[in-house]
């Protein structure tokens, strides 16, 4: 049972991991959080499913497209949702506007896609069944791969230590003469890659279904509130802890107390730090 | 009454319908009726507040499953447990709102959506009690209430009701501070308004109407699975006020009956009705973010007057306030980061008297003001007002302690009257509690006739009576400016800090704004007036205290100032 707790709490915090940078790489290019986050996630595994099941392309370009088609949501969310408000962001209307896209993004999922969950095509076939199957591995090599490469961007290339800059001084990054613009279009562009791969790695464990854009939405985000916005590190192992904590209460107590003590927690949490654990509180208002 | 024109044109309308239409249109009519009640309370928590509750439709479903197992497993009267229905929609109010205190927008919408969830997979996996998946029947009403129209008619009277109460809160110190709290939260706290409290009377309101929606819905929909509940008909409760206009009643009302209406004119988009309210949703936020209420507030899209002129009758100043004496900083140190921006300052600002803070950018003219109105604790240091000490990092209580403040840049609640501005001032004066507001009790309307008077003389006061009715972000610059100082004198103060007023006003306008000052001093009040316009503060000061690097580098009357070589040379040139 151990192990089976593990191998699904590892791959599902993945997923919720993946979901939390995908939040967070919205917020740092804008200062926005979007609600389009978890739509990515769900988009991912949707496309995977209609590239790779129904239409029967090959894994690695069916997995090009599917995730070519999340950055363009990306773009999207950027382009209507994102960049007239931008304006004006204390009034908060980033909130309902990403809302709004993103009801609009799953309505028509379940209209023109299925509203039942659908199946998500066997990618590679290693470890039929066991807790080795690469249902639980997919997730936690993409999480892998995605953190790894974000690290190399911004550590190791110029355009990395761009995106650096606009996150920590908007202002000041643009009256060095940086492409705000361009620069927060692919921020979204790689906010939809990397939401696209964690729904299309978990996939074969999630299914393709409209509605886990919805609970992606909560359970990517819930990382992000405790680790702090912005914070990837926070975000990976907020993702992990959620996974394993959930998945623990799962199999101890079963799956509608699992979603209260979830939930319990959180609240618990942001109460006690709003802030997020690794977070720094606001300084000046007045 | 004019204001309620509208809304009795609507609700008779509404009472004809029996008598040109079918039992179908009872169920849609009753239904847009039951939607109300819940949209109705949300409204103050949403429209007024601005606190994105998304998940109300957590509150419907506790309503709906407490009053059906109430009357199918227990045998209560229906109408009793629609009261029950309310007093637990009520308390789930508060739990589901309490996050909204602490946490802001983005992470609130979230708890509520979580909040959503959560209720729902309990009512699917409580099967002993909420028959799970299978579901329950509901209430069944006695006669005359079990025909459709009998209900239909039950249900309009309830959406009345709460229309009636809802705008009573709004047209209350309670809905003027919810919508200070919502656009201009640094003012609410300065003029005493407790966010923690007020929120969490809303909430209960607000939850209680959703709970006996909830029951009602019960009742409508005669039996209930958890599938009944979607989040789409949270986000349409949202959509419906968001559509209809934050700060309104009757834009909102519209938006509710329209946003049930719609799918009964287009049923071949019943499937994308959801997609359709949200692509509505952002239609609105990105082009009319003023909804249905701005299309129809017709009074201001008259233009104003282009040549208006502020002319203050600063003998309207009433006397000020209790005094209870000077207040006085003693070595207030107040550091950010590695920057001292207050090191070490004594000052002592008298009642009667002008206190003048000058100083360059950067000096801790601000910072001071913010320590005195609270918002800033200094790490060292003392703040006295006479002899009591002067509570750290706690603005809202300066209000009750006599000390009213205008801000660097004007604090405006945009979308409320000039009025309402002013009125704020005085929140901590009403006399009427929540319960008394709610059904407009006569304690309720002596406090509206008593602060609307009073804020009619404080517009006078800074000659700005003609304006009283005109939203304020309609308003000049300067023409804000002298409404904060109204909203400072409304409360008598003791003391006024004003930071910065001259800042953007015109030659004319600066005598005035001095002259409006003196009459202040002169009346007892003790000002502190942070500026830069040296003409201004040399005129008016009885005193003047010099600071320069958080330090206080000269302080004296204005001729002594004047005279100081090292404050000519620093800052005033020459």
């Amino acid at each position: 049972m151990l192990s089976a707790i593990l191998a699904a709490g590892i791959a599902v915090g993945a997923t919720y991991a993946l979901i939390g940078i995908t939040y967070n790489l919205m917020f740092s290019a804008s200062r926005v959080m979007s609600f389009t986050a978890g739509q990515l996630g769900m988009a991912g595994g949707v496309l995977g499913a209609i590239f790779i099941g129904r239409m029967g392309i090959p894994v690695i370009p069916g997995m090009i497209l599917a995730l070519a088609g999340c950055a363009i949501i990306g773009l999207v969310t950027e382009f209507v949702a994102v960049r007239p408000v931008l304006g004006a962001l204390d009034q908060h209307l980033y909130v309902l506007s990403t809302l709004g896209l993103a009801l609009m993004i799953q309505q028509f999922t379940a209209i023109e896609f299925s509203t039942e969950p659908q199946p998500f095509p066997r990618l590679i076939g290693i470890g039929e069944g066991g807790p080795f199957d690469e249902k639980f591995w997919l997730p936690v090599v993409a999480c892998a791969a995605a953190v790894g490469g974000l690290e190399y961007l911004y550590r190791r290339t110029l355009v990395g230590r761009a995106f650096l800059a606009i996150a920590e001084d908007n202002f000041a990054a643009r009256a060095l003469g940086l492409p705000e613009r361009n620069l927060r279009m692919a921020s979204y562009a790689l906010a939809g890659v990397v939401g696209g791969l964690a729904g299309f790695a978990s996939g074969e464990l999630l299914l393709a279904f409209f509605a886990n854009g919805a609970m992606l939405n909560f359970l990517g985000f819930v990382p992000v509130a405790l680790g702090g916005l912005g914070n990837n590190r926070g975000a990976l192992i907020g993702g992990l802890a959620l996974g394993l904590f959930q998945q623990a209460a799962n199999f101890i107590v079963g799956g509608v107390f699992a979603s209260v003590a979830v939930f319990t927690v959180f609240i618990v949490v942001l109460l006690v730090a709003p802030q997020g654990l690794f977070g720094a509180a606001p300084s000046r208002r007045v | 009454m004019q204001r309620a024109l509208p809304f009795f044109a609507l609700f008779g309308a509404a009472l004809l319908l029996p008598l040109f239409s079918n039992d179908y249109w009872a169920v849609i009519g009753a239904r847009a009726a039951v939607y109300w009640v819940l949209v109705g309370g949300l409204n103050l928590v949403v429209g007024y507040g601005g606190q994105l509750a998304i998940g109300y439709v957590a509150l419907l479903t506790l309503g709906a499953y407490t009053s059906s197992v109430l009357v199918t497993k227990f045998g209560v009267d229906p109408f009793v447990s629609f009261g029950a229905a309310g007093v637990v929609g009520a308390i789930a109010g508060v739990i589901v709102g309490l996050p909204a205190l602490r946490l802001r927008t983005f992470y609130f919408a979230m708890t509520t959506l979580g909040f959503a969830t959560i209720v729902t997979q309990v009512a699917l996996a409580w099967q002993s009690v909420t028959g799970g998946g299978i579901g329950l029947a509901g209430p069944e009403l006695p006669k005359p209430f079990d025909t459709p129209w009998g209900f239909y008619l039950f249900a309009l009277a309830l959406a009345a009701f709460v229309t009636w109460l809802s705008s009573n809160v709004a047209q209350s110190r309670f809905g003027r501070s919810l919508v200070a709290i919502r656009d201009a939260e640094v003012a609410a706290e300065a003029v005493g308004i407790s966010k923690p409290h007020l929120l969490t009377t809303v909430f209960l309101f607000a939850g209680a109407c959703a709970g006996v929606a909830g029951g009602l819905f019960a009742t409508l929909q005669s039996y209930i699975t958890p599938e009944a509940f979607s989040f789409d008909l949270s986000v349409t409760f949202f959509i419906a006020i968001l559509v209809g206009g934050r700060g309104s009643i009757l834009g909102p009302l519209i938006g509710n009956v329209i946003l049930t209406l719609l799918p009964e004119f287009a049923a071949p988009l019943v499937a994308w009705s959801t997609f359709l309210y949200a692509a509505l949703l952002l239609a609105i936020v990105l082009a009319m973010p003023g909804g249905i209420a701005a299309m129809i507030d017709f009074k201001n899209r008259r233009p104003l007057a282009s040549n208006r002129s502020i002319v203050p009758k600063p003998g309207l100043i009433s006397g000020h306030g209790t005094a209870r004496g000077d207040i006085v900083l003693k070595n207030v140190v107040l550091a950010f980061g590695g920057v001292r921006a207050i090191d070490g300052l004594d000052i002592t600002i008298r009642q009667g008297e002008v206190h003048g803070l000058i100083g360059p950018n950067g000096s801790g003219k601000t910072t001071t003001l913010n320590v005195i109105s609270g918002y800033y604790a200094p790490q060292q240091g003392e703040a006295f007002l006479g002899s009591a000490p002067l509570p750290h990092g706690l603005p809202r209580t300066r209000a009750a302690l006599g000390i009213a403040r205008t801000f660097q840049t004007p604090r405006l609640i945009g979308e409320a009257s000039v009025l309402d501005n002013v009125m704020i001032g005085a929140t901590i004066e009403g006399t009427a509690n929540f319960v008394e507001s709610v059904l407009s009790l006569p304690r309720h309307r002596r406090d509206e006739k008593h602060l609307t008077a009073k804020a009619m003389q404080a517009l006078s006061t800074v000659g700005l009576e003609a304006l009283a009715e005109v939203r304020a972000d309609r308003l000049q610059h300067s023409e804000l400016r002298f409404m904060e100082i109204a909203r400072a004198l409304i409360l008598n103060p003791a003391f006024i800090l004003l930071d910065e007023p001259a800042a953007g006003l015109s030659g004319d306008e600066i005598q005035r704004l001095g002259e409006l000052i003196k009459a202040m001093a002169k009346q007892g009040i003790g000002v502190l007036l942070v500026e830069h316009h040296a003409d201004l503060i040399f005129d008016i000061c009885d005193h003047v205290t010099v600071l320069n690097l958080g330090k206080e580098l000269a302080s004296g009357t204005p001729a002594d100032i004047r005279a100081h070589k090292e404050v000519v040379s620093a800052y005033l040139g020459g």
